[in-house]
């Protein structure tokens, strides 16, 4: 993975020591809040329901070994005990004291990690496939690129004060496993006839309270121009994008209201006048970035048979690994979705454990999914069973991915100041409905995703259910949607109908499943049967 | 009656108005009446607390009640963390936030 040279590193260290002063100054009372809440929040510091929340960038969520274990002493050193994954494949951290950011900062400095850009109308994190590098089905890693976009984007002046908040993911496979086209830009490595190797650009998509899917606006962008073409799409956001209304102000609204075509003819313009100016960066510095994403020495003589033995393993390896693109290694998955549990949290000592397992299994690496799990890329099947077993010790075994239990669910309520309704009750007692390894080998792929409000951290729209919590008169209403997915064949849920309480959101899931049970037809997922029968059937069980 | 709470600067933790300084535990909030703003913007000026406003609020049999659930939460920490209880001393708490 990707290791700081000395200007990353000075300018991070630069940036602690300028947040220790600007920190100093607001406590002691030389600058007022007016002024300081957009110098916290450029160093990822949100004030929230309980307390400040500090937001760790994890550029395309991955970490080292040393990295992940230095978030788990973060959380027993500043904060509660635990931490929470995010949807963006960060860490948030609930209850930070302004006092010790500084050197909470300070610490994640000598691991190579920040909190900047991950606040503010800047280019955010950039995600990734979380598989990457590893995928048995990956044309090409996207994580140099995504590197490349972080150190392009990192501090650049230009795009320090966008119209509002800019994502990008990056994938390198056919599988969209990034929700990559809900992306203000989406971009996927593809090959071209003559086996060239260029950027699919997706431009415009995005959730929130109005949800888009970008359209493709260049199949083809060779990769030698990926900064330049982005330089020209973010140009022409930054140029027209509106900055008199918050609600209006992301590219997917300036691409929806010109139309594709007149945005496409515009970045197209821009990335002509760009060439000429030679912004690309150097094939060399390309070649520098990607010489640290190279393969792990993997054990050519590594045995390929799937282990047997336990059936709540084999369940385990069924549900939570995934087929490598090397011969007798397979990708493992951490369940952070125990029945009843709180989506994405994990405790210190389950951080500092997932560490470990990164180090004596993956080469030293772990990735964060936007899902909120924890993904081990590079483990020999010949240890997964060893490896389960400390999962099962440290409580982590759960086996459930993509299933009904494995739900993404936003802070909610019960942390955020901008949520209108708790999230994380009802993905608790849905876990907890659905807990039964039979009945969620019944249902199978069924992905169930929640939002706090209408801004969707929650991936809400992308659900196959999708719920979203709304203030009703000071009480909390759920609506419910169907039929949203984030992969390659990306769709947003529709509505069903009128909101329910929370007992009530409950039940019309059940519902929901039951009328899928009884009308799947052989191999159909939820989202295929759905997709068949239409809204009609799951309206009439839910509604009467 | 109205009561004003905001967070402290230095921690972060939610605060409440006890009529001279700032308090931890919501049942020490007091009335400000039609007082809040004048008392919040001295309190601005001071400091000590930001992102403060006044809210309604109840004052039953159990303690002082928010109007609002999202106060009601900020008075008690996480509904799914009660282990982290802002109100340690009242073991019901939790069942009256909603």
């Amino acid at each position: 993975m990707y290791q700081y040279d000395q200007y990353d590193q000075a300018m991070v260290d630069t940036r602690v020591a300028e947040f220790r002063d600007q920190t100093a100054r607001r406590l002691d009372g030389r600058i007022s809040e007016e002024a300081f809440r957009p110098l916290r929040l450029m160093n990822g510091l949100y004030l929230q329901l309980h307390a400040y929340m500090l937001r760790v960038a994890i550029p395309y969520g991955t970490l080292s070994g040393a990295q992940m274990r230095l978030l788990g002493d973060i959380a027993d050193k500043y904060d509660r005990g635990y931490g929470h994954f995010t949807t963006r494949q960060n860490i948030q951290y609930n209850w930070i004291k302004l006092s010790e950011a500084p050197d909470i900062l300070a610490d994640l400095a000598t691991v190579e990690m920040h909190a900047i850009q991950t606040s503010g109308n800047c280019i955010r994190n950039i995600s990734a496939d979380q598989y990457a590098g590893a995928a048995a089905d990956e044309i090409t890693d996207p994580r140099p690129y995504a590197e490349l976009l972080r150190q392009w984007s990192s501090f650049h002046p230009e795009f320090c004060a966008l119209p509002r908040k800019f994502k990008f993911a990056v994938i390198g496979s056919e599988t969209d496993r990034a929700a990559m086209r809900l992306h203000d830009i989406g971009i996927q490595i593809v090959r071209n006839a003559a086996g060239e190797l260029g950027c699919a650009f997706y431009v415009g998509g995005g959730m929130g309270r109005t949800p888009m899917i970008a359209p493709l606006i260049n199949a083809f962008v060779p990769l030698d121009q990926l900064i330049t073409y982005s330089e020209a799409c973010l140009r022409v956001y930054n140029r027209y994008g509106r900055r008199d209304n918050k609600y209006k102000a992301r590219i997917k609204i300036l691409v929806h209201e010109l139309g594709k075509d007149e945005y496409t003819r515009q970045v197209e313009a821009e990335f002509a006048h760009l060439l000429t100016q030679n912004i690309e960066p150097p094939l060399a510095e390309f070649a520098r970035i990607k010489a640290f994403f190279a393969d792990p020495a993997f054990d050519p003589a590594a045995p390929d048979a799937m282990p047997n033995g336990d059936p709540a393993f084999l369940r385990w390896v069924k549900a939570n690994t995934a087929a490598h693109k090397a011969r007798g290694y397979a990708i493992a998955v951490i369940s952070l979705k125990p029945a009843g549990g709180i989506p994405g949290d994990a405790s210190a000592d389950q951080i500092r454990t997932m560490a470990d397992l990164a180090r004596d299994y993956s080469f030293d690496e772990a990735r964060v999914t936007h899902t909120q799990n924890i993904v081990l890329p590079h483990v020999r099947k010949a240890d997964l069973f060893a490896l389960w077993q400390k999962l099962v010790d440290a409580d982590l075994a759960t086996a459930n991915l993509d299933s009904i239990g494995d739900i993404i669910a936003c802070p909610g309520l019960d942390y955020c100041s901008l949520a209108n309704a708790r999230s994380i009750p009802v993905a608790q007692r849905i876990s907890e409905k659905f807990a039964a390894p039979v009945r969620q080998d019944a249902i199978g792929e069924l992905k169930l995703k929640i939002s706090g409000c209408i801004n969707a951290c929650g991936h809400h729209h992308a659900g196959h259910i999708g719920i979203l919590g709304v203030d009703r008169k000071g009480v909390e209403n759920y609506q419910l949607s169907l039929g949203g997915s984030e992969g390659a064949d990306c769709s947003l849920g529709t509505i069903t109908g009128p909101g329910f309480s929370e007992d009530g959101i409950v039940t019309a899931v059940e519902q929901v499943t039951e009328v899928y049970l009884a009308q799947k037809q052989g191999e159909e997922r939820f989202l295929d049967t759905y997709r068949r029968i239409g809204m009609a059937p799951f309206k009439e069980a839910i509604y009467g | 009656m109205n009561i004003l709470t905001g967070n402290d600067l230095k921690s972060g933790a939610v605060v409440w108005w006890d009529g001279g300084a700032w308090s931890h535990d919501v049942n020490a909030a007091a009335d400000v009446g039609s007082d809040g703003d004048a008392i919040n913007a001295r309190e601005e000026a001071a400091q000590r607390v930001v992102s403060a406003y006044i809210i309604a609020a109840d004052a039953g049999p159990h303690g002082i009640r928010p109007a609002h659930i999202k106060d009601r939460i900020r008075a008690l920490g996480p509904t799914v963390r009660l282990d982290l209880t802002l109100q340690p001393g009242d073991a019901d708490a939790a069942t009256r936030v909603i």
